[in-house]
């Protein structure tokens, strides 16, 4: 199969075409439309199965077009999982579409990100060539970081065919606290000031002056922790449902047609309030380092309000309403003319011909 | 003209446009000032470069950058010289750029939790500066005290306690750096992703290759309330072996697990007191952190654990100076072996940790054959070896036979399905064994993010990523030198 997918990248390369890469199409909808609206599709779905998976290593490595799904039973079967509880966005996700998209879920701010995990990959680059970067084991330090740069690269400097993960042990315990009547500001004191102390938590969110936040580890640690927090606990059921909605983004907040932002600033900055005072509707994750902002306010303020305060914004989903409009702004903040161009020159070494998912990232990319 | 002339004309110029930059002191010529930076810590390589710069501001930096691109000369940066891979030895024709005198920390942010540094800063004075907020930087090398942050930065450098707490890569959140473009670039930032490539993965381990960096922002975690180490007394390394196995499968990530076997504890005993069971035929350190009652909670566990998977002895630290004399041990390991022996060569591979009990007994048949002794150290929860290979350089066989040595353990990593480095880097040591941890297809793309970067190939030039010629040199050496090692090998 693999084979297939590299006469597939080879034909595209020689004849000048391009490719639009697909795993279950899950997130579609995430990123710049690729440019050329009928560019034929290499579908990786084919590319699928565990390759390697023992446990006592805290490694798995599967192909691209493995389902996250069948991936993570794997892992809980025998009590791992991936520790960056990474979004699905649909039944059909692959796990080289989640490291390709480079997204994280609830436990980022506390476990690292998708990219932290990588420890190694295949890429298929834009000449058609199976190259084999990093590894299967914990530390690697052997020429630069390819692996890791593939995690969020969208598809833009070729097919991810495999990618090797560092797994972690499923918490012993885990309990799920909500705080009631809390404003923005307080759940970021808050917030920021738990972060600075050694305790289990795991996750964070807060929206409508309610603040959730999960503790994992030890039994003993979770309990010091809930006396210490106070807060009233969810059952263990609600608890899942509560944490499964925020990532998947089935929780009410996401519905609706505004503009949905994802801001992503240090997490001690006061709350953003690109309304000019009016604070638009704002979800909070990562101990207040994920700002979700549902708003209609033009790109120019939202990107200004995240740059200022550290960070920068991204339109991930741009909602019903702006679509019949005319000029789009660009989904990723714009890059700094040295940083573009390091870019340009990374994706012309590695897709010489273009051939991979054009302007999906940045335009011209 | 001859080229001597020319070179010695072309050297005046470039060191007078130097000194118009920099403050007097700031750029060393003669071969005396420049002995201190002729290598790193990996000595058997030695080198002085045309010039020697220290730069005090990112400013001066830049413009040493501007001039070295413009003459075309080639820029070693240097950190605290304490790399083991050759990283920081100088170039014949180039400038060495010490970052020793950006040395400041800029900024603790208590609430936000980081630290925001010089890249000529001490790893362990981050955490020093950072105490009494009650945080610190979680990466710790053993060489802490002396290696500097922007050297982690360009090895990604690991410590004791990483399997819990991650590498450098893990706990960087920015990296603002110089570009051979003469550019300064933000790679990161203060926010936990940036829009984009994550170029600032590509620059961690990049070794000096890229960019020169000027500033770093590091996360800054709560300290533990308390942490307690067992050591845990094996017959039989192997045993050893799988009880690092049965812990992972358990599901325990200890905060730190460490082996050494008895050569090493023999070895390091006397000059650091640990109090380790030299009758072991290997020991584990394996620690727990958290909170009181987490920690008797993982302690209980772990020691149910060890016990099953064979352990002949357990021993807990009993108190918070037993802990760390446990740990000074370890962490001594390569002075002591400097001590027992006129030289030691530091290997680093890493291999799946299943392949452990294969690995040290390929180690102790390549003594026999090799004649020369070699204790081993391993960050076991990583499969991260350190097999220390004790020879003496001034005579030339012994040290022929320390290289041949250490080229056979790493290739075997490579076989094992592992790598020739887990931390110390490629620099110009492992430069060989990158021909056979890589195909030539791999390389070349190397190159190419070396070019994205670095279009006239000027920043550390020679380091890291070998050429095809090279290779072509080292595997007709290797095939003239006889058959190839364990052949009945499956080949990775
Ligand atoms: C006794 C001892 C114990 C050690 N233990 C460990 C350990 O436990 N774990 C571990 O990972 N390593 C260990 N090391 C190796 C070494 O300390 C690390 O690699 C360390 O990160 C090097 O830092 P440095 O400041 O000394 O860098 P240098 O040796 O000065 O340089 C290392 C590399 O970084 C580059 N560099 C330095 N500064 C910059 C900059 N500002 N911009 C760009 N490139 C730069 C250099 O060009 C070179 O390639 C040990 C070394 C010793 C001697």
């Amino acid at each position: 199969m693999a084979d297939a997918l590299m006469e597939q990248v080879r034909a595209a390369f020689e004849g000048g075409q391009r490719l639009h890469i697909r795993g279950g199409g899950t997130k579609d909808w995430y990123g710049e439309a690729p440019t050329g609206g009928t560019t034929p599709v290499l579908d990786t779905r084919g590319h699928a199965g565990i390759v390697a998976y023992d446990p006592s290593e805290l490694v798995v490595t599967a192909r691209c077009g493995t389902p996250l799904a069948e991936l993570e039973v794997t892992l809980a079967a025998n009590g791992q999982m991936l520790a960056c509880e990474p979004p699905h966005f649909g039944p059909g996700a692959t796990i080289g579409g989640c490291v390709a998209a480079g997204l994280s879920g609830p436990r980022r701010a506390s476990a690292g990100s998708i990219r932290d995990f990588v420890l190694g990959a295949k890429l298929l680059n834009g000449r058609g060539q199976h190259l084999a970067f990093g590894g299967q084991v914990i530390k690697n330090v052997a020429g630069y970081d390819v692996s890791r740069l593939l995690a969020g690269s969208l598809g833009i400097l070729g097919v991810i065919t495999e990618v090797s993960l560092k797994v972690v042990p499923m918490p012993v315990a885990e309990a799920t606290l909500r705080f009631d009547g809390i404003a923005q500001h307080e759940a970021l004191e808050r917030l920021n000031r738990w972060a600075g102390q050694p305790l289990p938590v795991s996750a964070s969110a807060w929206a409508d002056d309610t603040l959730h936040l999960r503790l994992s580890g030890a039994a003993a640690a979770i309990r010091a922790a809930r006396h210490a927090l106070g807060g009233d606990p969810l059952d263990a059921a609600d608890a899942a449902a509560f944490w499964r909605e925020l990532r998947e983004q089935s929780a009410p907040f996401f519905a609706g047609d505004q503009p949905l932002w994802r801001m992503s600033v240090p997490s001690a900055v006061p709350p953003l309030e690109p309304d000019g005072g009016l604070p638009a509707a704002q979800l909070l994750e990562w101990g207040g380092a994920l700002r979700w902002v549902r708003s209609a306010q033009p790109a120019d303020v939202l990107r200004a309000a995240a740059r200022e305060a550290g960070g920068h914004a991204t339109l991930f989903r741009r909602g019903r309403s702006a679509a019949a409009q005319g000029a789009q702004p660009g989904c990723f903040a714009p890059l700094e003319p040295a940083l573009l161009r390091i870019h340009q020159r990374l994706k012309a070494e590695f897709d010489p011909a273009g051939v991979f998912n054009h302007g999906r990232l940045y335009p011209g990319l | 003209m001859d080229t001597m002339t020319a070179d010695a004309i072309a050297r005046e110029a470039l060191l007078s446009r130097l000194r118009a930059l920099l403050p007097a002191g700031s750029v060393l010529h003669t071969d005396e000032a420049q002995r201190p930076y002729e290598c790193d810590g990996l000595t058997l390589f030695r080198q002085l470069p045309l010039a020697t710069v220290l730069p005090s501001t990112e400013a001066e930096l830049l413009a040493v950058v501007q001039v070295c691109r413009e003459s075309k000369v080639p820029i070693v940066p240097r950190g605290a010289g304490t790399g083991l891979s050759g990283g920081a030895t100088p170039h014949a024709q180039g400038v060495l750029l010490s970052t020793a005198k950006m040395s400041a920390i800029l900024a603790i942010d208590p609430v936000a939790r980081t630290a925001r540094v010089q890249p000529g800063v001490r790893n362990l004075a981050i955490s020093e500066a950072a105490a009494k907020h009650g945080l610190y930087y979680a990466p710790d090398p053993s060489s802490q005290i002396a290696c500097s942050i922007g050297g982690n930065v360009a090895e990604n450098s690991g410590g004791v306690h990483c399997l819990k707490y991650g590498l450098t890569v893990h706990n960087v959140l920015r990296v603002r750096a110089v570009t051979i473009d003469g550019e300064v670039v933000e790679f990161g930032g203060g926010a936990l992703d940036s829009p984009g490539l994550d170029l600032l993965a590509v620059l961690i381990g990049s070794e000096g290759m890229l960019a020169i960096t000027t500033e770093v922002t590091v996360k800054l975690i709560p300290r533990p309330q308390l942490a307690r180490c067992i050591m845990a007394s094996f017959g039989d390394v192997g045993v050893a072996g799988d009880a690092v196995a049965a812990l992972i499968a358990a599901g325990i990530i200890p905060a730190g697990l460490e082996m050494m076997d008895q050569p090493a504890t023999r070895m390091v005993e006397p000059f650091a007191n640990a109090g380790y069971d030299l009758d072991a035929a290997a020991i584990l350190l394996c620690e727990a952190d958290g909170t009181p009652e987490e920690v008797e909670e993982e302690i209980a566990h772990m020691s149910e654990v060890l016990r099953a998977a064979g352990a002949t002895g357990l021993r807990v630290s009993a108190s918070e100076s037993e802990r760390l004399r446990f740990w000074a041990g370890r962490k001594n390991a390569f002075p002591a072996a400097g001590r027992v022996s006129p030289d030691y060569y530091c290997m680093d591979g890493t291999i799946p940790r299943r392949r452990l009990g294969e690995m040290l007994r390929a180690i102790q048949q390549m003594e026999a054959k090799y004649d020369m002794r070699c204790p081993n150290v391993f960050h076991a929860g990583d499969g991260n070896l350190h097999p220390l290979i004790l020879f003496d350089a001034n005579d030339p066989s012994s040290l022929a036979r320390a290289e041949a040595f250490g080229a056979d353990i790493l290739e075997l990593c490579v076989r094992l399905g592992g790598t020739v480095t887990g931390e110390h880097g490629v620099g110009i040591e492992k430069i060989n064994q990158m021909c056979v941890q890589f195909p030539a297809d791999e390389r070349e793309q190397f190159f190419g993010v070396k070019r994205a970067f670095d279009p006239h190939g000027l920043l550390n030039p020679g380091k890291c990523i070998p050429t095809l010629h090279r290779c072509a040199e080292y595997g007709r050496m290797k095939v003239h030198g006889g058959a190839l090692p364990h052949p009945g090998l499956d080949r990775f």
